[in-house]
């Protein structure tokens, strides 16, 4: 019997289909502790993910989705259950699971240029020869179209360049997974969609897995293939996991009308509005 | 960026009818008369700032000319330092003798031992703070013992060391050392406790080793600080060596303010002091400017 491919792959080279042990999220619960007072942010949280899959994380302020990717990346450990890429536990961070930071992180004494190149280094000094290693930076600012502003320094570029160099760096690292934690969440609205389009093309080329966290379900919808959805702190753990069933490579304009995506749009606002209100008023 | 590109189209085609109106004689009168007004507004600005304190300094001189004119004053005035000290003021490098140097030569046997004090300062006094900054207990442990010693003024340590080095030579370039060390050693780790949680985050997802984390990410992005904390060192030190000098003797700066003393050659230490303060001011100068220049990236970041 041979099992036909999954539609939602067919434009990508995914080498293990099916494969839902890639990376697992198994029974993580996180607690903070400081000094007398314990929170209980994340409790029992379960996921699987397929290689070359792309998942959203949805859920109000507060209720511990940065927390869950900072444990993705090793940058806060577990306190109990574990997180397994590929068999093996994280509680490190490395470059298999790189970061694209919300606020860019861009080290502003490096040019364009060097940021990226800080990591090729890091990642491939051994591997690769010195002009292997420039030409692989120069291949990433290409993919996010930066190339031409290698040698300025981030204060120079716009909000949207810097999150493109960002991007560049964390996939110059040729990570497993690639951790998004709200990429576009500081940018206006017309940089985001421009974005967000560069993100889904890349995703296409490279068929890498990756983990985005956001507050906006349309780019939610529009770019994953599921979508995890948080219920509210404390203690907060995955509420539902929605499948985004839409044929690749899918265009913004098409979607508005697609029943589908209203469909997936419909599911993920009703989770976050009604079942899943933030009572609080401190939000 | 594509509609950028759009909006910027139609500039040009609105632009070129008035450009092609209005005749070549125009444009290029006025090219020259705007490099002119450039020229203008340079020199003003820099009347601007060169007028004032050379007034302030001429009327210093005056009022100070009056008040030393006298013949009961105990000091000199400008034009009786003029007369006695011309050689000092107008020869800084003449050469009679060994212990007989212009002040230009002073200066720079002083200079080298601030650079050499300072420089010491510098390099463990960064290598300290970045220890102090970087680990909690290190911080518990030594800032105390920091906080008491920073507060002992340069020329009590000078018996100590002179005991311990017995040499008049080493013995100055500590008591600098000595001064310099604790502002850089402070600066130096209130910039690294302060380096944002993103940059450690990046070193940390990068895997940068600890010889890597401090030459990529500490020493840059804790640079401001440092370089305050420098800046404050080279002024204590320029402090120091004068007064550890008076009393180490030598061919310093400091020393020939106390010889001149001894021998009542007042004009001598006025001239003296001047040279001091110049020196002081361009050292001052030198170091914010090498800190504008290291930390360009930093500080506009």
């Amino acid at each position: 019997m041979i099992a036909p491919l999954e539609p939602k792959s067919h434009t990508r080279l995914v080498p293990m289909i099916g494969d839902k042990s890639f990376l697992k999220i198994d029974h993580v619960d996180k607690t903070f502790v400081r000094g007398s007072a314990t929170t209980e942010v994340l409790s029992d949280v379960n996921l699987a993910i397929e290689r070359g899959e792309y998942i959203s994380i949805i859920g109000h302020s507060g209720c511990g989705k940065s927390t869950l990717l900072n444990l993705i990346a090793g940058l806060t450990t577990v306190t109990r259950g574990a997180v397994l890429l590929e068999n093996q536990e994280v509680n490190a961070p490395g470059p298999d699971r790189a970061v694209v930071f919300q606020n860019h992180s861009l080290l502003p004494w490096l040019t364009v240029y060097d940021n990226v190149r800080l990591a090729v280094d890091k990642v491939f000094g051994r591997m690769k020869s010195k002009v292997e290693r420039h030409a692989w930076t120069m291949e990433k600012l290409d993919l996010v179209q930066m190339a031409h502003a290698r040698d300025k320094r981030p204060s120079e570029i716009s909000g949207g360049m810097k999150q493109r160099v960002g991007i560049a760096r964390a996939l110059a690292m040729e990570p497993k997974v690639l951790l998004l934690d709200e990429p576009f969440g500081a940018l206006d609205a017309l940089t985001r969609a421009h974005l967000q389009d560069s993100v889904m093309q890349i995703h296409a080329r490279l068929g890498n897995t990756a983990i985005m966290i956001t507050h906006d379900v349309d780019e939610a919808v529009l770019l994953s293939d599921r979508i995890v959805m948080m219920t509210n702190g404390p203690a907060a753990h995955i509420g539902e996991v929605l499948e985004v069933n839409l044929p690749r490579p899918r265009h913004r304009l098409e979607m508005a009308t697609n029943p589908e995506y209203l469909r997936c749009r419909e599911a993920v606002l009703r989770f976050l509005y009604e079942r899943h209100r933030l009572v609080d008023t401190a939000a | 960026m594509s509609v950028a590109a759009l909006r910027s189209e139609p500039q040009p085609a609105a632009v070129a009818p008035v450009a092609r109106g209005a005749s070549n004689v125009v444009t290029i009168a006025r090219k020259p008369a705007r490099r002119d007004s450039r020229i203008k507004q340079k020199i003003a600005a820099f009347f601007a700032t060169v007028v004032p304190p050379l007034v302030v300094v001429a009327m210093m001189l005056l009022v100070w000319e009056f008040a030393c004119s006298g013949p009961k004053s105990s000091l000199p005035a400008p034009t009786r330092i003029w007369a006695e000290s011309q050689d000092l003021i107008l020869q800084p490098f003449f050469v009679n003798g060994p212990q007989d140097v212009g002040l230009g030569w002073r200066v720079a046997t002083s200079l080298e031992r601030v650079v050499i004090g300072f420089g010491l300062a510098s390099v463990v006094g960064v290598l300290l703070g970045a220890l102090v900054g970087q680990s909690v207990w290190a911080t518990r442990g030594l800032d105390p013992v920091f906080q008491v010693l920073r507060t002992v003024p340069p020329l009590a340590w000078l018996p100590i060391s002179l005991a311990a080095f017995r040499d008049s030579a080493p013995s100055a370039i500590f008591v600098i050392f000595i001064t310099a060390i604790w502002p850089v050693i402070i600066n130096t780790a209130v910039g690294i406790r302060n380096i944002p949680q993103d940059y450690q985050n990046v070193a940390k997802v990068l895997r940068l080793n600890h010889i890597e984390y401090f030459w990529r990410i500490m020493i840059p992005s804790a640079a401001p600080y440092i370089f305050t904390g420098l800046r404050i060192g080279i002024g204590l030190s320029w402090l120091a060596i004068v007064a550890a000098e008076m009393l180490t003797g030598g061919v310093g700066i400091g020393f020939f303010i106390w010889d001149a003393w001894n021998s009542s050659k007042l004009s001598d230490i006025v001239v003296a002091l001047i040279y001091i303060g110049v020196v002081g001011f361009v050292l001052d100068r030198l170091v914010a400017l090498i800190g504008q220049i290291a930390t360009r990236g930093t500080a506009s970041g």
